[in-house]
């Protein structure tokens, strides 16, 4: 059986010092590793961005794609072969700016994938401009007054927009976040985990510290109900989104392969291309 | 007796056209007949003239004409948009209840049948198509058996007694216009078919067969006129293959779902016309420095923007050869031919995994949306090939990874799918090395680079170019792609009257350009036409950059919409001599 390490390669990562996508990547390995998984059954699909880097860092099947276009290329794998484990992950621009209309319609799809949001509320790679998920006010390269863009709640829009599973972790947690990607990976259906990933680099205001002084772990309200939509919709509010732990799940819905009529268990890439003389003279007949 | 005729019906889009042109043309097809049929509609769902067009043949014909014989009308606009069609002596059957007249100046019988009328008292105005076709069949002097046959298959999950509700309209229709005809009209006669068995199919449809044929399983796509069909056909066809359609959010979501499930072993496809097309470049490159297999149908409509939606056009050639920044091999195949519309699906399967490159098929709307008779497919002529796609790797040392992107002779590497325990290797449109790790190096980049580019040098298609030269030394060799052989055939019939000598190519892979196939036609032709939809002469410009001959290259082009007639393509070639 597979350990973490067998999920490390000897990739030096082209992260800063300190940046938090170091923590989600060993949360991906242990969690994989915890879950039973063996490196060939796993493929991570990536965006592009720093974290985009992230598919590269881990002994799997993995692809860096184009900017946003993660999740769909990631559907594109789990439709093909639904044996494999699929991640997906990106950054907060990758997801939110440029893949919104992707993330969206991933979520309402509800492939069975795990789409990691690496957060730092700042474009990175390209040198510190404004994200969505910028505070009003934040100050980049991009908005030297301030922005002046409402911030986009993700967690907000995935609830409404149908998800079957929603939680948000701190890079810091490893404990947390490797527990909540083990949780993610089980369920039947799509799952996004927000992870707060701090730029150590180009964003001043939310930091490490900053993190640790502003969020509320749900494990602090025992009575929380992640099976309640409408409790986890106030709560989100009530933290302006802030808050970390498994937030919603519905066990209930199915995932999209399943619910496809006729769509078998064994993956599509292992059946036959072959079409019988028997069916192609039925098609055929269609047209006489 | 003739051997070929034109039927038109025309009416408000949603009135019955489709339905009656259907029927019609079945009962044709099933008498063996050659049909050819061009669908002029806009883009709106009710409302709005429409009309459908046939031509029927005892002869295989690939070209609309240039006149009509009989014109079906629902509307007195339908005979004001297209009496001037009609031949001197040609008939117009028309609805009574408009109180049809004749234009002045066109000199056609008509033929006033109480269309409405009729429906209505047997029970439904719904029915107006069954009277309507009923007096064209009548008029033609065919047997109402065979017609009543296609009427049962129409309605028979609707039960035996609307069959027969329908039977006895188009007997109604067939009756009231002989009365006034005395008869089946003697200079509509067709002479018998040869009875073969055909098919009467669209583009659309023949490539959504090929493409369960070549194995595809999987299908991402955003519905688009024209070419929506090719979804609406798989979506019912593939299920019974264990495959699905995805309808995603937008192009750019379709075609990198394309490259993610072809990445990961299922032939997997994407049509779209234009607009689509511009938003899936991007991701054409990535499969292009990724090395992922990707067919991708562009189903040309009138550009550019929202241009004419359905309208006919060749001008996307450009967007598909050049399309996506950088520098990728890519393949541009054009099907010529419903018969090409399905062989092409297998073979730019097969090529995009053999050489591990995006294949584009390029049709255009008339291809994809007329409906006409072809030869039956031939299930032996499907094979499939998957290139150096390889399995049962066994696991590499140290999670060595495995070389994707190994540097061969023909620079095609060995693929492997995930899941394989010894395959493990890295994706990325970043430059990278042999095991796809992302790399700046300047040596890599130009080994990784000339490896690409040099793919598909080794590249063979079936039928490069499709040739019919008969001359050596011609007054003409006339070059055309997609759907415009059978026009230039026509024209070519025309100056073969007159004297003038012509070959005729016809271009079926557009990128990599065959020159040097073509080059020895362009060499003997005294003048060279090339004709196409478009107004800067795309496939000129290919030709000219790739073979030369410039000096000899004359350009004959159409953008208003609609597809070459014969008599034009007869008249541009005819002034050039």
């Amino acid at each position: 059986m597979a350990t973490f390490k067998d999920f490390r390669n000897n990739v030096k990562p082209n992260w800063c010092p300190g940046c938090g996508d170091f923590s989600i990547q060993a949360a991906i390995q242990r969690a994989a590793a915890s879950v039973g998984l063996e490196p060939e059954n796993l493929a991570v699909i990536s965006g592009i961005g720093c974290s985009g880097r992230i598919s590269g860092y881990i002994n799997a099947y993995g692809l860096h794609g184009i900017h946003g276009r993660a999740l769909p290329i990631a559907q594109g794998v789990k439709l093909a072969n639904r044996e494999l484990t699929v991640i997906a992950s990106g950054g907060d621009g990758d997801g939110f700016a440029i893949g919104m209309g992707h993330t969206v319609h991933a979520i309402r799809r509800n492939l069975d994938i795990t789409y990691i949001v690496m957060d730092n509320q700042i474009y990175g790679l390209t040198k510190g401009q404004t994200s969505p998920r910028s505070a009003e006010g934040f100050k980049t390269k991009s908005t030297p007054e301030g922005s002046i863009e409402t911030t986009l709640s993700p967690l907000e829009i995935a609830l409404s927009a149908g998800a079957t599973f929603v939680a948000q972790s701190f890079s810091s947690d490893l404990k947390q976040l490797t527990s909540l990607i083990e949780q993610a990976m089980a369920h039947k259906g799509f799952s996004l985990i927000n992870v707060f990933s701090p730029c150590v680099t180009f964003n001043k205001v939310n930091t490490y510290d900053w993190f640790k002084e502003n969020i509320v772990n749900l494990n602090e309200f025992p009575d929380y109900d992640p099976s309640n939509r409408i409790a986890a919709m106030t709560k989100i509010m009530e933290t302006g989104g802030m808050l970390t732990g498994l937030i919603y799940q519905n066990k209930e819905r199915k995932s999209y392969e399943d619910m496809i009529v006729g769509f078998k268990e064994e993956a599509l890439a292992h059946q036959s291309l072959d079409i019988s003389r028997e069916s192609f003279d039925k098609l055929v007949a269609e047209f006489k | 007796m003739i051997s070929q005729l034109s039927w038109k019906i025309g009416g408000q889009q949603g009135e019955g056209v489709e339905s009656t042109d259907r029927i019609f043309s079945t009962a044709l097809n099933r008498l063996g007949y050659y049909l050819y049929g061009y669908r002029h509609f806009s883009s709106r769902i009710k409302g709005g003239h429409t009309n459908n067009k046939i031509r029927i043949s005892t002869q295989p014909i690939r070209a609309i004409s240039d006149d009509l014989d009989i014109l079906v009308a629902f509307d007195q606009e339908s005979i004001d948009l297209n009496a001037h069609e009609l031949r001197s002596g040609g008939v117009i059957v028309a609805d009574a209840k408009f109180n049809p007249v004749v234009p002045e100046g066109v000199d056609a019988r008509l033929f006033a049948v109480p269309i409405t009328a009729i429906a209505e008292e047997l029970g439904t105005s719904l029915m107006k198509n069954m009277v309507a076709s009923g007096a064209s069949w009548a008029l033609l002097g065919l047997p109402l058996e065979v017609f009543n046959k296609a009427v049962g298959e129409e309605f028979g999950r609707k039960g035996q007694a609307v069959v027969e509700k329908n039977i006895e309209a188009v007997k109604r229709g067939a009756e009231f216009v002989l009365e006034q005809a005395g008869g089946p009209i003697d200079e509509f006669k067709l002479e018998e078919a040869d009875g073969k068995q055909k098919l009467f199919i669209i583009g659309n449809e023949a490539i959504g067969l090929g493409t369960i044929a070549a194995g595809c399983r999987l299908m991402s796509a955003y519905p688009i006129t024209p070419a929506s069909e090719i979804m609406e056909y798989l979506i019912k066809k593939l299920p019974k293959f264990g495959g699905t359609v995805v309808q995603t959010e937008d192009e750019i979501a379709a075609v990198t779902m394309a490259i993610g499930a072809n990445y990961a072993g299922v032939r997997t496809m994407t049509a779209s016309a234009g607009p689509g097309l511009s938003l899936m470049m991007e991701a054409i490159g990535l499969a292009g420095m990724t090395e992922q297999p990707l067919v991708i149908v562009d189903t040309q409509r009138g550009g550019p923007s929202t241009g004419l939606p359905t309208k006919q056009e060749q001008s996307d050639l450009n967007a598909m050869v050049y399309g996506t920044h950088g520098e990728i091999p890519k393949v541009v195949l054009a099907p010529a031919s419903i018969e090409d519309c399905f062989y092409d699906m297998i073979e730019a399967f097969n090529v995009s995994e053999q050489y591990q490159v995006p294949v584009i098929v390029m049709t255009d709307l008339q291809l994809s949306l007329g409906k006409q008779s072809c030869e039956v497919f031939d299930y032996d002529k499907i094979q499939i090939n998957r290139g150096k796609l390889v399995s049962d790797v066994p696991a590499l040392e140290d999670n060595a990874l495995f070389k994707r992107y190994e540097l061969t002779e023909d620079g095609i590497s060995p693929r492997v799918l995930p899941g394989e325990k010894g395959g493990i290797h890295h994706v990325t449109g970043v430059e990278h090395d042999e095991v796809g790790r992302p790399s700046e190096s300047s040596i890599n980049r130009k080994k990784m680079m000339d490896k690409r580019l040099n793919k598909l040098n080794g590249l063979q298609i079936r039928d490069a170019i499709r040739v019919d030269a008969p001359h050596d030394n011609p007054e003409l060799l006339i070059i055309g792609m997609g759907s415009t052989g059978g026009t230039i055939d026509e024209a070519r019939r025309r100056l073969d009257a007159d004297g003038i000598t012509s070959n005729h190519v016809t271009i079926r892979q557009i990128a990599p350009f065959p020159a040097e196939e073509l080059s020895v036609y362009l060499n003997g032709a005294k003048r060279v036409v090339v004709l196409e939809n478009n107004a800067t002469a795309q496939l000129a410009s290919q030709i000219k950059m790739h073979a030369g001959y410039a000096d000899k290259i004359h350009n004959v082009l159409k953008y208003d919409g609609n597809p070459f007639l014969p008599s034009e393509v007869y008249t541009a070639c005819k002034e050039l001599n």
